[in-house]
């Protein structure tokens, strides 16, 4: 899918960009207000990679998320004032309160869950893929995972997994440069994550994860191969992350002018740029203004519903009857 | 009128796991196994044996060593709509799965605010007596009935291992079956049919007034050679078995305490920490308090790591005749 030339693609492409950057900037927002609570992971200046990814999926696929997940669960289609309920700590947020930003999902859309454990989902990811196997279906699971996944266990367990098992699966890495304050540079020796493919015989790909176009072509050749039972691909996106890791981040360990280099390479702004031909600036502002205005609306609707209440709190601990 | 009993046959235990884990494939397309060698291997302790020829390679499921990609694995299969069985070779190697059961299995219904649930089964074999030393026989029930979302179950019986085990594929939650090796070879008698033992049901193995064993496990059998060479010397003994530690159906246990006032805590796990220290608690929180004539006694593995020497191995944990020892002086100084 030519996501700049097809006016509908960009379009739909970069309002998916705005709307996770306005959620994002909203929720930065409500958090230095004290209007928020506990933490949460921004993934501001990373929004190419799950607009572009989620653009290559069909209903009935399935994502696994990270705590930096509020992009894949909106690229993926969850409902804004759902996601915003569940950070303002509502009764009608997706967990009830229970699960706040690191472990927002929205199951409807096929997302399995985001994860406080950075290489939690990937096993997971794997187990999805073969539930999809054995029962002969043509889903796939997309597994999204940050830089610091890649030296856990987790990582090379479930990748293995999935890669001796011809698994549906494509993980999608979202490099970005640091795992909290650890670099890539010193994470790892070798010079791009992807060729850890090799070890596991599937293929790998690095791609300019700034560009939702390169990001849903490396994507959909692996969601195709998926598909079709060749098994899994690794896709390493390399992008930036704006802000700190979380709300504790004071930022020491990368320098200012880096951040600045980073922010030149927007996403959003490049991909306006890049669509100019194809949408007329009308067409951009919409995408601008509708996003503004979904984020609005969705914050309006949360801070109106009841908080998570506490007198069912130990219902979901266990779940009932046949699942 | 003569009640029509149900079929049983004498299995050994590992038969009647290997029973349950059949006639759960055999119903449920979604049920499924996966593990290290228990394919043509037919696992560690030979338990899922032939099954691979029965239900063919992609159900039993030969698994690389990797026990967090298996148990994980496991999670997402669950959540995707099947219902795994992971076997865990030594219950000491779920060490190495521990992010994936407690982090992931344990917490994703309650995280998602019941919106999905993770229906998995996890064995994994248990106990000491074996020689295997102190990293393939420790007792870990304790780590795991300690987390809310698991729900943790240790059979004692060849009935009860094929009936809690169809119960915890069934079950929606992530359980945790814990198996002991020694048991593996005994036989009881086991029914014919898929007859499910609910979890959370303690049952009472043998009825006396003088004081009450609860037991688990191994502990079960030894228990009960216990309570035989104390009824010689005049002294009846109640033993209980819980079968299900999460959650702890504590009222038969209550009951009994309050009838006979006096109560043993036998486990063969480490004392400190321990799950007994747990039914000791819920024992004098309830009203069985005021019926005590006698402190709660715990009987239990010494806090050390299982040793390799038989004579050190039998050191380390519980023996019959020191629950003998252990009742004689409770009926007696009290």
């Amino acid at each position: 899918m030519d996501l700049t030339k097809d006016a509908d693609a960009a379009r739909a492409t970069l309002r998916t960009m705005w709307t996770i950057r306005r959620f994002e900037e909203a929720v930065d927002d409500l958090f230095a207000r004290g209007l928020m609570h506990g933490t949460m992971h921004l993934s501001i200046g990373q929004e190419a990679v799950p607009a572009g990814a989620c653009l290559a999926l069909r209903e009935g696929d399935y994502i696994t998320s990270t705590h930096r997940g509020h992009g894949h669960c909106i690229a993926r289609g969850a409902r804004l004032d759902a996601m915003m309920a569940e950070l303002l700590a509502k009764e009608t947020g997706y967990c009830r309160g229970r699960g706040g930003s690191m472990h927002i999902a929205d199951v409807a859309t096929g997302n399995l869950g985001a994860n406080g454990i950075v290489a939690g989902g990937v096993p997971i990811a794997a187990g999805a893929g073969l539930a999809v196997s054995m029962r002969g279906g043509d889903e796939v699971v997309v597994s999204f995972f940050g830089d610091g996944a890649v030296n856990e266990g987790a990582w090379h367990e479930g990748v293995n997994l999935a890669a001796i098992w011809d698994l549906p699966v494509v993980f999608v890495c979202e490099n970005n440069h640091y795992g909290m304050s650890m670099s890539v540079g010193k994470a790892f020796k070798v010079e791009r994550l992807a060729e850890r493919a090799a070890a596991y015989g599937i293929p790998g790909v690095t791609v300019d994860g700034n560009d939702p176009q390169a990001v849903h072509d490396a994507v959909s050749d692996a969601v195709h191969r998926a598909r079709a039972g060749q098994g899994p691909s690794l896709v390493e996106a390399v992008t930036y992350r704006w802000k700190g890791h979380s709300k504790s981040d004071k930022n020491l360990y990368r320098p200012r002018e880096e951040i600045e280099a980073w922010r030149e390479q927007d996403p959003i702004a490049r991909f306006e740029r890049v669509v100019a031909a194809t949408l007329s600036e009308a067409d951009v502002a919409a995408c601008r203004d509708e996003a503004r205005d979904a984020v609005r609306e969705a914050i309006r609707v949360a801070n109106a519903a009841p908080d998570a209440r506490a007198d069912s709190l130990a219902d979901a601990v266990y779940a009932r009857g046949d699942a | 009128m003569t009640a029509v009993l149900p079929k049983h046959r004498t299995l050994t235990y590992s038969e009647a796991v290997r029973e349950a884990l059949a006639q759960a494939m055999e119903v449920d397309e979604r049920v499924f196994l996966l593990g290290e060698d228990i394919g043509t291997y037919g696992g560690a302790f030979g338990v899922t044996g032939d099954l691979v020829h029965r239900f063919g390679e992609r159900r039993v499921r030969d698994t690389p060593i990797s026990e967090l990609g298996i148990v994980g694995a496991a999670v997402g299969a669950a959540l995707a709509g099947m219902r795994p069985v992971v076997e865990i070779q030594f219950s000491d190697f779920t060490a190495q799965a521990m992010d994936q059961i407690v982090n992931q299995a344990a917490k994703i219904h309650f995280m998602l605010g019941g919106a999905a649930s993770v229906p998995m089964v996890l064995r994994a074999p248990g106990g000491s007596g074996t020689g295997a030393a102190a990293q393939h026989s420790q007792s870990l029930e304790a780590w795991f009935a300690h987390v809310p979302g698991l729900k943790v179950v240790m059979p004692s019986t060849a009935a009860d291992a094929k009936g809690l085990l169809l119960a915890a594929i069934d079950d929606p939650n992530p359980v945790i079956v814990l198996e002991h090796k020694l048991l593996y070879k005994q036989s009881g008698p086991v029914p014919e049919e898929a007859t499910r033992v609910r979890l959370g049901e303690t049952t009472v193995r043998r009825t006396g007034g003088d004081l009450t064993i609860v037991a688990t496990g191994v502990m079960v059998s030894r228990a009960l050679q216990a309570a035989e060479q104390l009824a010689a010397d005049g002294i009846e003994a109640s033993v209980l078995d819980p079968r299900t530690l999460r959650p702890l159906d504590a009222a038969p246990i209550v009951d009994s305490v309050t009838a006979t006032g006096r109560a043993l805590l036998v486990q063969e796990a480490p004392r400190t920490g321990g799950f007994m220290a747990e039914v000791a608690a819920t024992i004098v929180e309830s009203s069985a308090f005021g019926h005590l004539r006698a402190p709660v006694a715990r009987l239990c593995g010494l806090d050390v790591p299982i040793p390799y020497a038989p004579r050190l191995e039998r050191a380390a944990v519980p023996q019959t005749e020191d629950i003998v020892r252990g009742a004689r002086e409770l009926v007696t100084a009290w």
